[in-house]
């Protein structure tokens, strides 16, 4: 066949119409649409992928921020707490102080007065002690004098003496 | 995957060196039988050798052993004005003067080395031939493995979640079928290019394939398919056709009654004839151009190893030279083929993509802008 290179063959035209034909039917209509749809899913499904991987770590950034601020929040929670415990304890303690050296002052006070009272009770009673010893003792000295007749006589005039002198 | 393309690679390779080893050996038939014939003139002839290979024949010729052509016998199918119907085996045809009923090959004239007959008053005339040539044949297996393979792709699609990762031949696919949609369709033709991937996937693998498997030298491939006019008539006519048929109206309006002083197109369309013409010369550029490179291809090949039996008579050192020569070169041009077989795949499918994204201009724009893609 070296018939001229340029002129087309009627067979090989015929056959080549045949074949391709088939070929561009069979591949446009059950190949390549499916290939290319299945890629372009792929595709989509990868781009979603990482669009949804990035919010995610957007999400992750957001809360590790957000438990930064309630740890920042809590330990300055926990630094006034603290603060205010030691200032009420202290004015606690101040008071409690306050209060026992008043209450110490008190009490000494009281236990002075009832020093006091229990001593000038003390005095009182020695002094009826002494007062009845002192009558008792000048009745002893008076029997022991009164023992004569005369000198009760004596006595008994003094004594009127005394009264009416008096 | 990468080891899966490079073992691809790899075999491309070996086949090309396999195809040195057969084409030598074809030659050396060839030329052994140009010996006995001619005795008396010494002379190769490296030429008709070359174009019988990239032109079409009855059979698939392998090699002459022994002085008997081991060759498979293709069917001849042709209808004869006279006896209708004929349908037989390209063996019966195998000697240059047997003829099967009437019929036989023409060895010169007007049809030389086509099937003819002679009608009644004894001028040779061919019949409607549509024989699955060795092209033929070479077509319709290139386009039945083609089917095989991207249809069993889509069934991995098909079948599989379409999450999973893919590997070996549908992953090799994936890229190729991805670099042409996102790199090719995309901005060549802009929005809707979804309608015309699947135009543009299929005649890419098909060029593709059919300039791989003219590479390979053994049976199913080795046929010189895209380097045959009536093979990329038909790609270039389904692309114009497919530009031609999806064109928006500025296209039409740019063809028939363009921007230019009225003269030039109103008595006279001066103007939209050149317009006519150039919607016919962009898709017969693309003929051509398949054509001519795979076919020069397919020569530069053979023409280097014909160096080889050329300067077999200039004596043994010259000769060993020139082997090493036509080896090394026949080497380097077979690597180069294998990247021109996706060159003019590629090209072929970029023109007709920008082709058809010319043809879709919107109301309002100058195609020159777009044209300068080009």
């Amino acid at each position: 066949m070296s018939s001229s290179l340029l002129t087309p063959d009627t067979g090989l035209l015929f056959w080549m119409l045949i074949s391709f034909g088939a070929v561009l039917f069979i591949l446009s209509k059950f190949g390549f649409p499916i290939i290319t749809k299945a890629l372009d899913k792929r595709k989509k499904y990868i781009d979603e992928s990482i669009l949804a991987a990035e919010m995610a770590y957007k999400k992750l950034e957001e809360v590790k921020t957000d438990s930064e601020k309630i740890i920042a929040s809590a330990k300055d929670e926990h630094a006034h707490i603290i603060k205010t415990a030691t200032q009420r304890r202290d004015i606690i303690l101040e008071k409690a102080k306050e209060e026992a050296a008043k209450e110490a002052k008190h009490i000494v006070e009281v236990a002075r007065k009832q020093i006091n009272q229990e001593k000038e009770a003390a005095l009182s009673d020695m002094r009826r002690e002494i007062a009845l010893l002192s009558v008792d003792i000048a009745e002893k000295v008076l029997r022991k004098n009164l023992k004569e007749k005369d000198e009760q006589m004596d006595m008994i005039s003094r004594l009127v003496d005394e009264i009416n002198l008096s | 995957m990468l080891k899966r393309t490079n073992n691809i690679i790899l075999l491309f390779t070996l086949s090309l060196l396999l195809s040195f080893i057969n084409v030598s050996a074809q030659d050396a038939s060839t030329l052994a039988v140009a010996e006995t014939n001619t005795e008396e003139t010494t002379d190769i002839n490296v030429k008709e050798m070359i174009m019988s290979h990239i032109g079409d024949s009855y059979e698939w010729h392998f090699m002459k052993w022994k002085d008997k052509d081991i060759s498979i016998p293709l069917p001849i199918i042709l209808h004869s004005k006279e006896s209708g119907w004929n349908i037989f085996l390209s063996s019966e045809l195998h000697n240059p003067n047997s003829k099967y009923n009437q019929f036989y090959i023409a060895q010169e004239g007007k049809h030389a080395g086509k099937i003819v007959e002679k009608d009644s008053s004894g001028a040779e005339i061919a019949p409607f031939d549509i024989s699955l040539t060795k092209n033929a044949t070479s077509l319709v297996l290139t386009s039945i493995l083609l089917i095989v393979i991207v249809m069993s792709v889509a069934q991995f699609y098909k079948r599989r979640d379409s999450m999973s990762t893919s590997k070996g031949l549908v992953g090799l696919i994936e890229i190729v079928v991805t670099f042409i949609v996102d790199e090719v369709a995309k901005p060549s033709i802009g929005k809707e290019y979804q309608r015309f991937t699947p135009f543009l996937l299929t005649i890419f693998f098909f060029i593709l394939l059919n300039n791989l498997m003219g590479l390979i030298p053994i049976f199913p491939g080795g046929a010189n398919v895209t380097g045959n006019i009536a093979v990329t008539l038909v790609l270039a006519l389904t692309t114009f056709l497919v530009v031609n048929l999806t064109g928006s109206k500025a296209y039409y309006k740019d063809i028939f009654w363009p921007d230019v002083p009225t003269w030039l197109k109103a008595p006279a369309p001066i103007m939209p004839l050149i317009e006519i013409i150039g919607t016919i010369t962009k898709p017969f550029a693309l003929m051509i151009r398949l054509f001519a490179n795979i076919t020069a291809g397919h020569s530069i090949v053979l023409g280097l190893t014909s160096v080889i039996f050329v300067t077999a008579k200039l004596g043994a050192a010259t000769n060993g030279a020139m082997t090493m020569v036509a080896i090394l070169f026949g080497i380097f041009i077979g690597l180069l083929e294998i990247l021109v077989a996706f060159i003019q795949a590629y090209i072929f499918t970029l023109l007709s993509a920008v082709f058809i994204g010319l043809a879709r201009t919107p109301e309002g724009e100058t195609k020159e802008s777009v044209q300068t893609i080009e």
